[in-house]
């Protein structure tokens, strides 16, 4: 005992093991870091950076920031309720004429009438006029120029625009907007993301479980068949795969459409032409004809590796088919299901370009939105806040499933 | 902050491009890149612009589409990468790609005397170069007898049953639903400027509202006539011409038309502005722009070029004196003031 403590240990040439051992662990994870690290470097570079930025974008007044200083400190102590002091109008002139000279006024401008219709071209034209003048006072030239400056609503947007952080995009991702007395729910007539949250899950979620529905008995008869014919049927399940997304919706929009080969069929036999294009109906048929591989693979791949034995030794300790199938095969399956409705879930959640060409305005999910922004409003903020948001809550779905199946116990094969 | 997008995409664009296999680039001097409409109307532009002038100049045009969406040229804006040179914006986009500072204030001097042009088309950022017209179309073989004759007609799904295809934005839409509603032309914008009258002309839409399709480009009208999607719709007026040319059986409605403009305009950061301004000059000519109306059934904007046109074909186009009887002018400080909400409150209707 006492010389196996004083005496450590040495290999061959000499260094003591425990040494020699560290250097084999220290190599081994400095070769596991390589293998990693472009990997890890792609990712945080593509998607964690991007998701940063997007993030910074959905709280920033990137529009106003720095280009509104005097104005905000000027309106630092305002009541919110009467109209400003020719102090506030000043400092709002001189911002107004700098932004102009750097041909930024008409930004400023736009951010102010996102949340003040109107404020556009009032907002020209006064810079116009205070542009051409030396000095003060300009309260008199604002007032004449449009009734709309003595809004105190008004000088509550411009006092939040000319924050650095704003909450309106987030807010208004939530059908959220702050009124004079803190927040209140936004009018009927504009509230629509509540509901086109609601929607993306419902869609999300339908098609999920018609896949399972769909792909479940399939998979199984994969898995089952003899491998040259369970080969030629795997090949129909993999070919649509193989498709691109795009040319498999047009696919779709052809066949839906109401002068289409489906409808010509309907005609034929019932003597009736139904609506199939730009309904809901047809958006969960495309896409559940889309998604079924996802759901349909990792449930095979869990079930080829399912011993025929276990059924067999059920059936022949007493259990009837059905019995012996659903306490002794279908739970060996649950993993498999976990990964695929998880994975067509996700990717179902992000959906835009099938509901945008066989969908109607109605089916429109949250990406639509977050490419309108982007696209056609050029509103960047508003566009980051909708897919943060969904982000988030995509997480915490991930999180609950996470704590009710049990990541761990997913399986993709 | 536009520091670190700037550096995220040109991350990702640099990440891209390592895969990229090596394409030859031509110089950047003698190519051009043109942006515009697609469909139909690209066609035109190419024939009578693109082509004469890849031929007298030697200069290659390439072409690309869009739909409007200003939020491209922003991203490449704020990347440092713009490949867009030439962009066609109608008046709706060249007002807001000037006020967000994504189209140049365009030098005249290196295009030609302002006042030869229309007045309403010489703008800070663009110059005018035809005038487009949304009208309503319809399938003259589904509508043998008693076709529609006024935007009344689109409105009722009584004496017209069956699907209509519109324009899937507020503007031209609202300002129909209004004049449908029996709102005179000249007080259109009094009326949809009170919150009374955008709910009047939602109300209107109301009406029809599970009898429309909505189109997105341009191309799109006239593809849902000839499938049958839809037995009437708006459309540019230049597309249901070119239908019509390809044997289609589509006709014209131009009551209440609402006249528009196609405008030449030059993104801020191009790297070929010579080459830009040489190619505006060019399509802004009047004999070379004369030449565009052979092609499609818009009206130039230079007013030496309106008198070269073949009567013949005058007669088709929207600013024919016959055509333009009940015509609407659609109002852009109005829609530049309230396009953003009106949006807004369209969107979330369509999703009710």
């Amino acid at each position: 005992m006492a010389v196996a403590e004083t005496l450590p240990s040495l290999t061959i040439d000499g260094v003591p093991l425990k040494v020699k051992l560290a250097r084999a662990e220290r190599s081994r994870k400095l070769k596991a870091v390589g293998l990693v690290l472009p990997l890890f470097a792609f990712v945080v570079l593509t998607f964690l950076y991007p998701i940063v930025v997007l993030a910074q974008k959905s709280i920033l007044n990137e529009e106003t920031i720095g280009r509104l200083t005097r104005t905000n400190e000027a309106l630092a102590n305002w009541d919110g309720v009467s109209v400003p002091d020719e102090a506030a109008f000043a400092a709002l002139a001189v911002d107004l004429k700098q932004a102009q000279e750097r041909r930024e006024a008409s930004e400023i401008a736009k951010r102010i009438n996102s949340e003040f219709s109107g404020a556009m071209s009032r907002f020209k034209s006064v810079t116009r006029k205070v542009a051409d003048m030396e000095s003060g006072p300009y309260k008199e030239v604002f007032l004449s120029s449009d009734e709309i400056w003595s809004d105190p609503a008004l000088w509550r947007v411009i006092r939040s625009v000319s924050n650095t952080y704003t909450p309106y995009y987030w807010l208004t991702a939530v059908d959220l907007r702050q009124g004079a007395e803190g927040l209140e729910r936004a009018p009927a007539g504009e509230a629509i993301f509540l509901d086109v949250y609601a929607r993306t899950f419902w869609i999300a979620g339908v098609v999920t479980v018609l896949t399972l529905i769909l792909g479940f008995p399939v998979a199984y008869l994969l898995a089952t068949q003899p491998a040259h014919r369970a080969n030629i049927l795997m090949i129909f399940v993999m070919l649509p795969f193989w498709t691109s997304l795009l040319v498999r919706t047009t696919a779709w929009f052809v066949l839906l459409r109401s002068e289409g080969p489906l409808n010509d069929l309907a005609e034929m036999i019932v003597n009736n032409r139904f609506e199939m294009i730009f309904t809901r109906f047809g958006t969960i048929v495309a896409m559940t004809h889309i998604q079924l591989p996802f759901t349909l693979l990792p449930i095979y791949s869990v079930m080829k590796t399912i011993p025929p034995s276990h059924v067999r030794a059920a059936r022949s300790l007493g259990a009837g088919p059905f019995h012996a199938f659903w306490k002794v095969y279908f739970p060996q399956t649950v993993p498999g299901i976990a990964a695929g409705c998880l994975l067509t879930f996700i990717l179902c959640l992000g959906y835009y370009i099938t509901p945008a060409l066989v969908g109607g305005p109605r089916d429109q999910m949250v990406s639509y939105y977050v490419a309108y922004y982007m696209n056609n409003v050029i509103n960047f903020g508003q566009a980051a806040a909708l897919g943060m948001m969904l982000l988030i809550i995509t997480m915490v779905l991930y999180w609950a499933y996470n704590r009710l199946v049990g990541i761990d116990k997913m399986k993709l094969g | 902050m536009k520091h670190l997008f700037t550096l995220a995409v040109s991350g990702l664009a640099a990440a891209t491009a390592f895969g990229v296999a090596d394409v030859p680039k031509a110089s950047a001097q003698d190519q051009l890149t043109i942006v515009s409409w697609g469909g139909a109307y690209q066609e035109s532009q190419r024939k009578a612009y693109y082509e004469p002038y890849m031929k007298e100049k030697g200069v290659k045009i390439v072409e690309e589409e869009y739909d409007g969406e200003l939020g491209k040229l922003q991203a490449m804006k704020d990347a440092g990468n713009v490949t867009w040179d030439v962009l066609d914006v109608d008046m709706a986009h060249a007002i807001a790609g000037c006020d967000e500072g994504l189209l140049e204030e365009l030098d005249y001097s290196r295009i030609g005397p302002k006042e030869k042009f229309l007045p309403d088309t010489v703008l800070d950022c663009a110059i005018g170069s035809i005038a487009y017209s949304t009208i309503l179309a319809y399938d003259a073989d589904v509508y043998k007898e008693n076709p529609p004759v006024a935007i009344m007609d689109l409105f009722d799904t009584a004496k017209y049953p069956g699907k209509r295809g519109l324009l899937k934005k507020p503007f031209g839409n609202l300002e129909w639903a209004l004049i449908a509603d029996g709102v005179s032309r000249e007080e259109v914008y009094d009326v949809l400027g009170t919150p009374e009258g955008v709910e009047r002309a939602f109300k209107k839409l109301d009406t029809i509202k599970k009898d429309v399709v909505w189109w997105e480009a341009g191309a799109q009208a006239p593809e849902l006539l000839a499938n049958g999607e839809v037995v009437m719709t708006s459309a540019w007026n230049g597309r249901i011409g070119n239908a019509v040319k390809e044997g289609k059986n589509f006709k014209v409605v131009w009551d209440h038309q609402e006249l528009d403009w196609d405008l030449w305009s030059i993104p801020v950061g191009t790297k070929n502005i010579d080459l830009a301004y040489d190619f505006i000059k060019f399509a802004s000519d009047p004999k070379n722009m004369s030449q565009q109306s052979k092609y499609i059934d818009y009206a130039p904007t230079h007013v030496d070029a309106i008198g070269l046109i073949d009567p013949e074909i005058a007669r088709n186009l929207p600013t024919y004196p016959e055509n333009m009887k009940t015509a609407i002018s659609l109002d852009w400080v109005f829609w530049a003031d309230n396009n953003e909400e009106l949006t807004k409150r369209f969107n979330a209707w369509l999703a009710q």
